[in-house]
């Protein structure tokens, strides 16, 4: 494999925070490491507070971090912000809801023009054409240009978003819930017109979104979060065909399949609880507390990277302790386990 | 016109009719909610599904009185019969009495939904005392009570806390809770999990099924999600720009769609189990009630229209309960297989 545009080590964010009158601190992303390679998709999913739009910010240095990250070859990272800029425009991000993210007394032009204005040197008429070029690839005519943005539908104005993020002809897009507000149809068009621009500019996607079905369809790889980590990662079919780690099973467990036939007999585990305070983790694995095939072992300590053969990595004891999956999906020792606690199955 | 429904020989407990929602517009009445019929039979959950903009929401709004009552640029017709009287002519007092009582209803963002200066126990009895004459203390016990059938741990502690203090599935839970709290027989629940994360939205839908399960509701399930469908619903009517254009049994429905909108709808869905090809949407936009078109709603969209679409559609019945809107009668359905390159 070719090396990654981008690639990130180690990243870490730390909130500072008051609860209930005391200062302390959330580990929002715990040392995360992410590689991403030109012309593909990595899936981010997790549910909410896992720190997948936190993890994205860092990316982007927009909230303080630790770590080192890597673009085309070069430490950035510990640059400051007037010499980070030369990559930030690299990096451009798409926000879930596009009737937040235009501004509405600004002409669609005139947004879209604005990250010009910042980091390009251009003429007004440069500017002009380059905004009509950028529309033209999301498929709006240009007169688009000279409305409002509350002329648009929200699958519109997400082409506007999309315009706008990649006007300056960046090498990554940053996707944070970018089709989640969408109805089906729109939401299947907006994918579409990634899926195109990826192949025609070879962007890098990082695709982040709690919906499963879609970073399926859409992603290369994927890494799936946890309380700030990346518990489990690897190639799109290897997640959702043998997962290694038990909360991507559950996860993948929990989504209701559009077959009512299908659906009654699933093998839903109920996942119980909520995710854990983040301002005190539990001491060994993120996910020991709600995990059915905890150990002893878990509770204590963080488990460490374990290589898949078949592909990424997995955080998981089970892997080199216990039942010894050594790299084998999880599926059946948590199918084996609802059948011993019926209460819990349907 | 009455509707064979799964329980048969139960006589429905929530019967509509012709349900009808106007708004008046630069001086022209436009209905957003446009004849809708359905029957809810005891103990069944009929999923009301379609997107945004269809009138699904609308039309809950409308049954509970909060649309269409006491405004000028609105009005509501048509006949919605729960236990032998017409929730849609009832005066204002007694639909007061009724709803949150025998009707209950639960929304999409459960924070809105809450008062975030009052201790969610507290909220929850003074429900219950606008209903029932009880003691304060008393409805403090009932609501406890509730938030202990809700799965809400250390109930009687967790009462004395606010809004803001639960977590997003235990704030739809809290709101379960106060749903339930009046013994309701029928919950009208919006989108009651699409601001949930999956895994806690598996754990709503399983406790909905074990409320209605416990508590015999009847409950009508809105939502945009066919997997949610697939998983809580017996019966579904899927509603396109106001109307209902097909209504059918969970399985028969995903089995054979019989509107090309349905079918449309079903074949979007990327799906978790395995990576399909290219993903398909149905081309153009859903109408605003503003400018449904004459004619079939869908006719713009549908890539089966005829002529024959142009004239008035209706809600035609079938066997089995089954009904469509669709000018190619009972026996339309896609042929099994047919991919329409066309349509990406």
């Amino acid at each position: 494999m070719n090396s990654p545009l981008l690639k990130a080590r180690k990243i870490e964010v730390t909130f500072r925070t008051r609860r209930a009158g005391r200062a302390v601190t959330v580990a929002a992303v715990r040392g995360i490491d992410l590689d991403l390679f030109r012309g593909q998709t990595l899936g981010l999913v997790g549910e909410s507070g896992s720190g997948k739009s936190t993890l994205a910010r860092a990316l982007l240095k927009l909230v303080p971090m630790a770590g080192e990250i890597e673009i085309d070859g070069e430490q950035v990272a510990h640059l400051g912000s007037r010499h980070f800029r030369r990559y930030r425009r690299k990096i451009q991000m798409v926000f879930q809801d596009p009737y937040s993210s235009l501004d509405p007394s600004m002409t669609v032009g005139d947004s879209i023009a604005e990250p010009l204005v910042v980091h390009a040197r251009m003429t007004p008429g440069q500017r002009a054409a380059r905004v009509a070029e950028v529309l033209r690839q999301v498929n709006l005519p240009p007169e688009v240009a000279d409305r409002y943005p509350d002329e648009f539908s929200g699958g519109q104005r997400q082409r506007i978003a999309i315009a706008r993020a990649i006007a300056l002809d960046p090498e990554i897009l940053i996707c944070d819930e970018a089709v989640s507000a969408l109805d089906i149809s729109t939401q299947n068009q907006i994918i579409h017109l990634l899926e195109t621009l990826q192949e025609r500019s070879g962007l890098a996607y990082l695709f982040i979104s709690h919906d499963l079905a879609v970073v399926r369809h859409i992603s290369d790889r994927v890494a799936v979060m946890y309380l700030g980590e990346v518990i489990e990662e690897g190639p799109v079919d290897r997640i959702y065909d043998q997962p290694a780690h038990p909360y991507t099973q559950v996860l993948l467990n929990a989504v209701p399949v559009a077959s009512p036939a299908a659906q009654r007999i699933r093998s839903a585990t109920v996942l119980e609880g909520d995710v854990p305070d983040p301002t005190n983790p539990p001491p060994g694995c993120v996910f020991s507390g709600r995990c059915p095939l905890a150990m002893p072992r878990c509770f204590r300590d963080p488990p460490a990277p374990f290589d898949l053969p078949t592909g990424g990595r997995v955080r998981c004891h089970l892997h080199d302790d216990g039942p010894r999956l050594a790299g084998a999906s999880v599926s059946a020792l948590m199918a084996a386990r609802q059948q011993d606690r019926p209460e819990t199955a349907r | 016109m009455t509707l064979p429904s799964l329980k048969s020989g139960a006589a429905p407990i929530l019967s509509v009719r012709n349900l009808t929602l106007e708004f008046r517009m630069a001086g022209r009445w436009l209905p957003a909610v446009d004849s809708v019929d359905f029957d809810l039979a005891p103990g069944e959950t009929l999923g009301v599904v379609g997107e945004s903009g269809s009138g699904k929401s609308l039309t809950a709004l409308a049954l509970m009185g909060f649309v269409g009552r006491m405004r000028r640029n609105q009005r509501v017709s048509g006949q919605a019969l729960y236990a032998g009287r017409d929730l849609l002519g009832l005066p204002d007092r007694q639909m007061q009495a009724l709803r949150g009582n025998d009707i209950a209803m639960i929304f999409q963002e459960p924070m809105t939904s809450l008062d975030p200066s009052f201790k969610v126990g507290a909220q929850i009895a003074a429900g219950v005392r606008l209903h029932q004459k009880v003691s304060r203390a008393e409805a403090r016990r009932i609501a406890i009570d509730a938030m202990e059938r809700v799965h809400i741990p250390n109930a009687a502690i967790r009462a004395d806390s606010y809004p803001h203090e639960f977590s997003g599935g235990m704030r739809q839970r809290v709101l379960i809770a106060m749903a339930i709290a009046n013994r309701p027989s029928v919950l009208i629940a919006d989108e009651p999990t699409t601001a949930l994360d999956v895994s806690v939205q598996a754990q709503v839908l399983r406790l909905l099924k074990d409320m209605q399960k416990d508590l015999g509701l009847s409950m009508i399930f809105i939502t945009h999600n066919m997997g949610v469908v697939a998983d809580i619903c017996d019966r579904v009517a899927v509603m396109y720009a106001g109307q209902i254009v097909e209504k059918a049994s969970v399985d028969d429905l995903f089995d054979s769609p019989r509107h090309p909108y349905t079918e449309r709808l079903l074949s979007s869905m990327p799906s978790i189990e395995k990576r399909s090809g290219p993903l398909t949407w149905i081309p153009g936009t859903p109408p605003q009630f503003t400018d449904f078109p004459a004619g079939c709603r869908f006719r713009p969209r549908c890539a089966h229209a005829t002529d024959a679409c142009l004239g008035e559609t209706r809600l035609t019945h079938g066997t089995g309960g089954r009904s469509n809107r669709c000018t190619l009668g009972q026996d339309w359905q896609n042929p099994k297989g047919e991919t329409e390159a066309s349509w990406t």
